[in-house]
């Protein structure tokens, strides 16, 4: 105790200084590194939403042909049927939840794990799926394709 | 008798006289007026029902399949004469049906969709066989599943023909031990079925397109499937295994020793969910019957569901270890959007069974393999990530704490100066 | 940070301090003194809550730079915001965490203050600020919970709404006011999201002035008990004594924060799908958990009345009862022990404990 009061002291204190000023800066530097990383836009520029603007250009599928996209996390096709009008629907099999495909050779939507059928307006046609398929709404503005949900 | 029961029906018309009067100034019909209003049940009974009755709503009444003259106020109404036929014989029944049903030119008046071979079609059944040739009065005839007086069309759940009505209408006859005994045919259809996944799919989940009675055995032309054709039968729905199964080695040899394709191995009235575990010389396994592990059929067997074993032990693996990133708060949407490509494999490769060859399910389930494994290792690097944060969070931790200790320490320096002072 | 005020300060000090004053601040915080007790410990909560508070701001703000509010893209930004913006799970669990620890250090600061009796007169104008401010810290945390635009919080606020329905003649009208139409809608976010970032941290400006303003005016306040024990009054420099313990308490809960964090990073759930039937089990903030319970026990009708009503109008009587204790306590005012006010405290804190227990422990489906 008593040594508290004669010479140690002033290095004790310097001591404790530069510690505090240390920790304290290390804390500081523990704050702003995730914040500063936080504020850094990260590379997928944008949120994906109820509508999604796809990566595809109108040019890019070509009439009879299908592609697969993902929307909300599920998996959705884009159908350019012969006549050349876009359409899109879920790409989830109501059967037992397999991607569906479109085939050219038959001209309509085809689910390749049981032979399900389904015509270009998303109804089952035959094949052991229950219930259509949801459409989802098409949009072509300049040159992109945004597809939404249907209100 | 028949004096009597007019004198009792003239004196209740007679009573009801402002009702009489109404109706009778819209469309005259002695029967319903009478029958309306006697006591006696049986006799009242099918008017009552009739009024909701699919005829009765098109505007048909009684006279159209029991004859007389509804404009006869009185018993005249029900004179021979007149084309009354009373209750109508069981063995003209489909005659009787048929004078419309069978009449193409007049269905299409009220029902152009509705087909008009039902008769024709009757006739090829074994009820309307036994009805014709043995003159069995007991087989069922179209009133047995179209209740004569209550007929309502199938879309209608109140309906005895609607899906979900069919086993229970069949099952009136063919669960009843009493009335199947001079046939010597089984009893357990009804229940059996009941079991089926096919009645848990249209019952439980409420897939009305799920197979019911009729659908494998036809309705007015009801039989049991041929040994041969049961495959076509089940194909129906089925496209894909009953494709792969014609193609197989196994077609030929069931149609060889006489066995149905596709009722062996999954039977047909109880058909369960299938699961990989069929596959197997154990067990549940359907092989066992035929083979072991000593043939080379057994052999396959064991390969088929190593291989399928494989995909869904990795397809779990990733879709536990992407779950288990999501409970922890990682967003792993990607991964499990990607994982979907490893389910729809395992699908396949199930399908491809019925090929009954290694290398057609491999040709599915590998690229399924990979998926998985690629969606597994994803997992586990979103975890390791999980563990990052956690060694981040240790090294915030410790310079909180040593800042802590400092704050306390120069605190307790700065007090105690204090009181030194 | 040296305690010696004739030390010699760099160029940068008394730079400043010929423009801003900083001596004198520092002389003020220097006078503010913290009286010793054993009931002290109370007196770090209000500090603490305030901390949490500036920690809100900040994870608010920061959080505002991803986030969209609007039914088609507010979950998919919250979305976006957890797996693509790199910590943005980090500031996402922070404020959650810290809105649920403020609103816990909140009810003890008031709890203690009620048992302590630090509402007796000159300090009513203290207490009904603080009141407002449990209004306001409530409503953020009702508004803020609807943001990520998920089924929980989706369904949890359309009963949440519901309730002021059913007040008589208003209720209606307050209900729509309040969801932006009839039904919880983007509407709704939308509103939920104005009052959130713009009208609710308004009003907690002037609230938390006015109450902070009087906290630096009448001091800390001695309990009754204490000061009726009498005995030598020790007291404590608020600067840097008091202040660096609370330094102390306001870096243990940012540990505390991170670790919640990081153990228990905030989930988002499903989408909100007005469609969809509710899930079972919807359940409030654990903060509204007592008021929901309640309304869950009572009877359909009491008397005549509608049971909800009465339930409603209960809370809404009891919110102003525990406002107006200082005006009601006229022992404490009066400067003598008054037990009844210290029995209703512990009825209080005992009823909500058990109703909060209650609906975290009898099965949703009773």
């Amino acid at each position: 105790m008593a040594e508290e009061n004669t010479n140690p002291e002033p290095s004790r204190r310097n001591f404790l200084n530069w510690f505090l000023n240390t920790s304290g800066g290390a804390f500081l530097l523990a704050v702003f590194y995730p914040v500063s990383r936080y504020l850094i836009p990260p590379e997928a520029a944008e949120s994906s939403t109820g509508s999604v603007t796809l990566a595809l250009k109108p040019d890019d599928v070509k009439a009879n042909t299908g592609q697969i996209f993902k929307f909300a996390n599920r998996p959705a096709i884009l159908v350019r049927t012969a006549g050349g009008e876009l359409r899109a629907f879920s790409a989830v099999c109501t059967h037992l939840s397999c991607t569906v495909q479109y085939r050219g050779d038959i001209g309509h939507i085809w689910c390749a794990c049981h032979n399900g059928h389904f015509d270009l307006n998303g109804q089952n046609i035959a094949g052991p799926p229950p219930r259509p398929l949801d459409a989802f709404v098409v949009n072509v503005r300049s040159n992109q394709i945004v597809v939404s949900r249907s209100a | 008798m028949t004096r009597l029961y007019a004198a009792a029906c003239l004196i209740v018309v007679a009573l009801s006289a402002p009702f009489w009067e109404v109706s009778a100034q819209e469309q005259p019909d002695s029967c319903v007026a009478c029958h309306q209003n006697f006591g006696d049940d049986r006799l009242g009974k099918p008017v009552k029902e009739f009024a909701s009755d699919i005829h009765s709503t098109r505007g048909f009444g009684c006279v159209a399949c029991h004859g007389g003259d509804a404009n006869d106020p009185g018993m005249g109404a029900m004179d021979r004469a007149k084309g009354y036929i009373g209750k109508p014989a069981r063995k003209e029944l489909a005659q009787l049906c048929g004078r419309c049903h069978s009449d193409a030119r007049f269905m299409r008046q009220y029902n152009p969709s509705l087909r008009v071979d039902q008769v024709a079609e009757y006739y090829t059944s074994v009820h309307g066989q036994r009805l014709s040739r043995n003159g069995d009065e007991k087989v069922a005839v179209c009133v047995s599943c179209h209740p004569a007086h209550s007929i309502r069309p199938p879309s209608d759940p109140r309906s005895s023909i609607h899906p979900l009505k069919v086993a229970e209408t069949c099952g009136r006859c063919h669960a009843d031990a009493k009335t199947m005994e001079p046939y010597k045919i089984a009893t357990d259809q009804l229940g059996k079925y009941r079991e089926s996944i096919h009645w848990r799919t249209m019952s439980v989940k409420g897939d009305l397109s799920a197979p019911t009675c009729n659908d494998c055995h036809g309705n007015h032309g009801a039989a049991p499937p041929g040994m041969s054709w049961v495959g076509n039968v089940c194909g129906q729905c089925h496209t894909v295994m009953a494709e792969f199964f014609a193609q197989s080695r196994h077609a030929k040899v069931f149609a060889q020793m006489g066995v149905p394709g596709c009722a062996t191995c999954h039977s047909n009235h109880d058909i369960k969910e299938t699961g990989d575990a069929m596959v197997s010389l154990e067990q549940p396994g359907v092989c066992v019957g035929c083979h072991t592990n000593q043939d080379n059929g057994g052999k396959v067997a064991l390969q088929m569901r190593a291989a399928l074993d494989s995909l869904s032990g990795e397809y779990n693996k990733a879709h536990a270890i992407l779950l288990q990133a999501e409970r922890a708060g990682m967003e792993v949407s990607q991964a499990q959007f990607e994982l979907n490509g490893a389910k729809d494999a395992l699908v396949k490769g199930r399908a491809a069974v019925h090929t009954f060859s290694v290398e057609a399910i491999s040709k599915e389930t590998l690229p399924g393999l990979e998926i998985a494994k690629k969606a597994y290792a994803r997992g586990l690097r979103v975890l390791d990530e999980l563990e990052f944060r956690r060694k981040g969070l240790a090294v915030s931790l410790i310079i909180i704490l040593a800042l802590i200790v400092g704050v306390v320490l120069k605190i307790r320096q700065m007090e105690r100066k204090k009181k030194a002072e | 940070m040296a305690a010696d005020a004739t030390k010699p300060r760099g160029k940068l000090w008394s730079w400043l301090d010929e423009r801003v004053g900083l001596a004198d601040l520092e002389k003020l915080a220097k006078k503010k003194q913290i009286p010793v007790h054993r009931h002290m410990v109370w007196y770090y909560l209000g500090g603490m809550t305030l901390f949490l508070f500036v920690i809100q701001v900040m994870s608010g703000i920061l959080l505002l730079l991803y986030y969209r509010p609007s039914a088609e893209e507010a979950y998919e930004s919250v979305q976006f915001l957890m797996a693509e913006v790199q910590f943005g799970w980090l500031v996402r669990s922070i404020h959650a965490w810290s809105s649920n620890l403020m609103i816990f250090t909140l009810f003890v600061h008031l709890f203690s203050v009620l048992m302590l009796k630090a509402y007796r007169p000159p300090r009513e104008i203290t207490w009904f600020s603080g009141m407002g401010l449990l209004g306001l810290a409530l409503g953020f945390g009702f508004t803020g919970y609807l943001l990520p635009w998920n089924e929980l919080a989706f369904f949890a606020t359309k009963v949440g709404t519901e309730i002021p329905g059913v007040i008589p003649l208003v209720g209606p009208f307050f209900r729509r006011l309040l969801r932006g139409g009839d039904e919880v809608t983007g509407a709704t976010l939308t509103r939920f999201y104005g009052i959130h970032v713009a009208i609710l941290p308004a009003l907690t400006m002037l609230a938390l002035g006015l109450h902070l303003f009087m906290v630096q005016k009448h001091g800390m306040s001695t309990p009754p008990g204490v000061e009726r024990q009498g005995g030598e009054k020790r007291v404590m420099p608020f600067f840097p004594n008091f202040f660096l313990r609370d330094l102390v308490g306001w870096l243990s809960a940012v540990a505390a924060l991170a670790a919640l964090a990081a153990y228990f990073p905030v989930e988002l759930g499903q989408k909100a799908d007005p469609f969809q039937p509710a899930p079972i089990g919807i359940k409030p903030e654990w903060y509204f958990m007592f008021m929901f319970q309640t309304l869950k026990y009572l009877p359909a009708e009491i008397l005549w009345i509608e049971g909800e009503i009465l339930g409603v109008l209960g809370f809404g009587l009891g919110g102003l009862f525990l406002l107006m204790v200082p005006f009601l306590d006229r022992r404490t005012a009066r400067g003598e022990p008054s037990q009844l006010f210290a029995w209703i405290g512990i009825g209080i804190i005992g009823y909500i404990l058990v109703l909060t227990y209650l609906g975290y422990t009898v099965s949703p489906t009773k």
